[in-house]
């Protein structure tokens, strides 16, 4: 059976360049970057260099970046260490309904500390409107945190321009930037973003690292207390083959950026066009065009997501769903009710995210199995009769 | 995560779509968590002749389904009194814990049909 991957929103698998690159560091480069001995001089240079690689991703020097363990790990240490480090200052926080829940979370356990937070509202494309949020901002408004890219529909944030508000208000910008990172051109310098979150396992390199962008002059409460490691920011002895590996692959996302958008752009386009013709009653969720290249997020009326998942899983196609089902609570995708779809069809919804290795042929065998297993589900569907 | 006779049951449901002229009707669930099962029943000396379902829900919901129409068919109606959502996911040797709560309430739509096919006979029965 053919195997077919496309759920990179997900997580992405290691390049072979990339574990090439790591190796080495598992196995006899294993010295301690602190050590000032022949063990240790070796990988600090490693890590270093590697900094210097996705430094070059975000367009910002080396001394603006620390390495994390995880998009998560970056997300609490962005905002809980700016709320902590401004709480005199003032004790309110603005971010959007559609986070991902590193940054949910983050921002209602702050509540919980007596920080207060506005989740801004979308509309029925996903976007936030930046009247609201201009009027949002209070004088104890501290931090805006609002994602790049969104994970479930790859819809695109108004990032330089929400950077122009923060700058304007003097109040401090994070952004998520998980889903962008390596997919897009992202340059923090023309962003006017104070905080950024990346992953390495959604960029082709391996789980357990992650990057956070700390602009110069930003001062941040440490998440993690320890040794003088990542300047006194990061406490911990720092993950030399994961680093290198992040390093690697932010090398190989610039050199290939734009043959990369390209090909997953159309590749995107395809399956939503073929999707549209051969499928009745579906709904493609997100703006229109500023979404992610390889994020295409489809509701198909009248079934569910996870017995979709299912039937493509048998046929060997991985994909992933907006369902409650899938997210183990009783809710669906709180992206897609936040954007007004019913409950139907956010259940309904599937997920497919692309990647390097996907082809127009995986994509048309896509094509040429969903409408069967759609109709299949539609017939057994009590929803489906009453709409006919 | 699903046992091979929950994949079977959803790959290969038994007694899919709708009697015609049921003597009761069964419909449990909502749309916010996902899961709406439709069971109707057809019952001739107290017996359940015929049974079909339509679900829309995970693979859960519609293996569930598919499972209780093939438990109560044949049975009288205490009997299918009887089946339970716990009789239904022991049938199909276990459900993954989340799935429980959320996607087994297909007992729940037969014992909905019988109730609604027991209302209809005293109604008849107080019209003669």
């Amino acid at each position: 059976m053919n195997r077919i991957y496309f759920d990179h929103n997900a997580t992405t698998p290691v390049l072979d360049e990339v574990f090439d690159a790591m190796v080495p560091f598992l196995k006899d480069q294993w010295g301690n970057p602190s050590s000032i001995h022949w063990a240790g001089r070796g990988t600090r240079k490693a890590v270093e260099d590697a900094r210097e690689s996705v430094s070059a991703l975000l367009n910002c020097t080396p001394i603006e970046l620390i390495f994390t363990s995880s998009g998560t790990e970056g997300d609490n240490h962005a905002i809980k260490g700016l709320a902590y480090a401004q709480k005199n200052k003032g004790n309110h926080i603005i971010t959007t309904k559609v986070e991902h829940p590193a940054v949910l979370s983050t921002c209602k356990h702050l509540q919980k500390e007596g920080f207060e937070v506005t989740y801004l509202d979308v509309d029925k494309d996903g976007l936030i409107s930046l009247d609201e949020l201009k009027a949002a901002i209070t004088p104890k408004t501290i931090l805006i945190s609002v994602m790049y890219a969104n994970n479930e529909t790859g819809v695109l944030f108004p990032i330089k321009e929400i950077g122009q508000i923060a700058k304007e208000k003097g109040v401090a910008f994070h952004t998520d930037a998980v889903q962008a990172a390596g997919k897009i051109k992202i340059d923090v310098a023309d962003l006017n973003v104070d905080l950024m979150t990346i992953s390495g396992h959604k960029l082709y390199a391996p789980k357990g690292v992650g990057a956070l962008f700390i602009k110069r002059g930003t001062r941040l409460v440490p998440l993690v207390h320890g040794g003088h490691q990542e300047r006194n920011r990061r406490g911990g002895t720092e993950n030399v083959a994961g680093i290198v590996a992040m390093g690697k692959a932010s090398g190989i996302a610039i050199r290939d950026m734009e043959k990369e958008t390209e090909h997953l752009k159309t590749l995107k386009e395809r399956l939503e066009k073929g999707m549209t013709e051969r499928v009745p009653h579906i709904k493609i969720n997100g703006h229109p065009d500023k979404r992610l290249p390889n994020t295409a997020n489809i509701s198909f009326e009248f079934v569910e997501g996870e017995s979709l998942l299912l039937n493509l899983d048998m046929k060997g196609i991985a994909a992933s769903s907006g369902s409650a089902c899938t997210s183990g609570s009783l809710e669906p995708s709180h992206v897609l009710v936040s954007m007004g779809l019913t409950h139907e069809l956010s259940h309904g919804s599937v997920r497919f995210s692309l990647g390097k290795s996907n082809t127009v042929q995986e994509i048309d065998y896509l094509l040429e199995i969903m409408p069967p297993i759609v109709e299949r589900m539609r017939s057994m569907s009590p929803l489906y009769a009453g709409a006919k | 995560m699903y046992s091979e006779k929950v994949m079977d049951h959803f790959s290969n449901p038994r007694n899919v779509g709708e009697l015609e002229k049921p003597s009761g009707t069964g419909m449990v669930g909502n749309p916010a968590c996902g899961d709406i099962m439709k069971l109707t029943i057809q019952v001739e000396g107290g017996v359940v002749k015929d049974v079909k379902f339509k679900t829309f829900g995970c693979g859960a919901a519609i293996a569930t389904s598919s499972m209780v129409t093939e438990l109560v068919k044949g049975k009288n109606l205490d009997e299918a009194e009887k089946i339970s959502n716990s009789t239904v996911a022991e049938a199909l040797d276990g459900l993954p814990p989340v799935k429980m709560h959320c996607s087994n309430l297909a007992a729940d739509a037969l014992h909905a049909a019988i109730e609604d096919y027991r209302k209809k006979q005293a109604e008849e029965a107080a019209a003669k």
